[in-house]
């Protein structure tokens, strides 16, 4: 990689084109985005790592979530998916 | 915006509806040339005195009106098929907005940087001011930046609504459980007027969309005082 993940997340701008979901239907980048932040954040913690990394999925899923479905936690975005 | 007694296409605001634009005057030509043509041989049969009853078939005729349609559907066709992968391109958006229907407004959300989310509710009539349009303006615009690529990801809280706006060619479905994604760069700064366009019950032609296209900085002070009011 190029970039290394801090200049990454100081240049986030908003989440870039997923070559995973290339169609209309955005619902599973929403909710991808949303378990991989989560599971980062477990597999790291559990190697006693800094947690930076995860913060790039937190802000993918920030900025593709809509907030009532976040708001609502784990059990609103798995009925949306 | 629309006009009294309009027959067209509102002015464009993006490139795409410019396409689109184009490609409608190219293949609704094609239409009036062929509809005055077969208007014109009908008129001429109709009105001809003289009767040809020994005339069986005719190659050279049969071929020219099975080749020509064909090349006229050809010539349909490729433009339209450019259009359609023109508005699948891979862009690389500036901005994330999410547009979500309700009954019976639109709620807008900002949150690539801080939490931002507003409600767009529809200006009553008797609230107007002098120059406003009725049932189009809304107490909030949706503002964004000119000449940047942005994508809109439009979802519905309830029933099922849709985000339309006719200067920029875009009409998505929203869709409560799904997050349908569009993409668009608007051409020139201005107020671009949409409304929900799929039946949501009572007030579905009472919640209309209003996007406001400004120079970046103007977007980056109006962000920066939506956040503090917030």
């Amino acid at each position: 990689m190029s970039e290394t993940i801090d200049e990454k997340l100081k240049n986030y701008r908003t989440a870039p084109f997923d070559a995973r979901f290339p169609n209309t239907n955005q619902t599973r980048n929403c909710y991808q985005n949303y378990l991989d932040y989560h599971r980062c954040n477990k597999a790291l913690a559990a190697k006693d790592q800094d947690q930076t990394p995860c913060q790039w999925y937190m802000r993918v899923y920030k900025s593709l979530c809509p907030m009532s479905w976040v708001s609502c936690g784990t059990s609103a975005l798995i009925v949306q998916s | 915006m629309a006009h009294p007694s309009q027959l067209g296409f509102q002015d464009a605001a993006s490139p795409l509806m410019e396409e689109l634009l184009h490609f409608h005057d190219h293949a609704l030509m094609i239409v009036i040339l062929i509809s005055t043509m077969v208007l014109y041989i009908i008129l001429a049969m109709v009105t001809a005195k003289l009767t040809d009853k020994l005339v069986l078939d005719s190659q050279e005729i049969e071929i020219i009106w099975t080749v020509l349609p064909a090349i006229i559907l050809i010539l349909i066709a490729l433009p339209s098929l450019r259009i359609s992968y023109l508005m699948d391109e891979i862009n690389d958006p500036h901005l994330t907005i999410k547009a979500m229907g309700h009954q019976w407004y639109w709620s807008y959300e900002y949150t690539d940087y801080e939490d931002l989310g507003f409600d767009s509710y529809m200006t009553p009539t008797q609230d107007l001011t002098p120059g406003q349009f009725r049932l189009l303006e809304a107490d909030h615009r949706m503002v964004t930046p000119v000449e940047s690529p942005i994508r809109v990801l439009i979802s519905a809280e309830d029933v099922l609504h849709s985000w339309a706006i006719p200067a920029l060619g875009v009409k998505v479905d929203a869709v409560p459980g799904r997050l349908n994604q569009t993409t668009f760069i608007i051409s020139r700064p201005g107020v671009f007027f949409g409304q929900c366009s799929e039946i949501c019950g009572a007030n579905h032609s009472f919640m209309p969309i209003v996007v406001e296209a400004v120079p970046l900085q103007h977007f980056e002070n109006w962000s920066s005082l939506m956040i503090e009011e917030a």
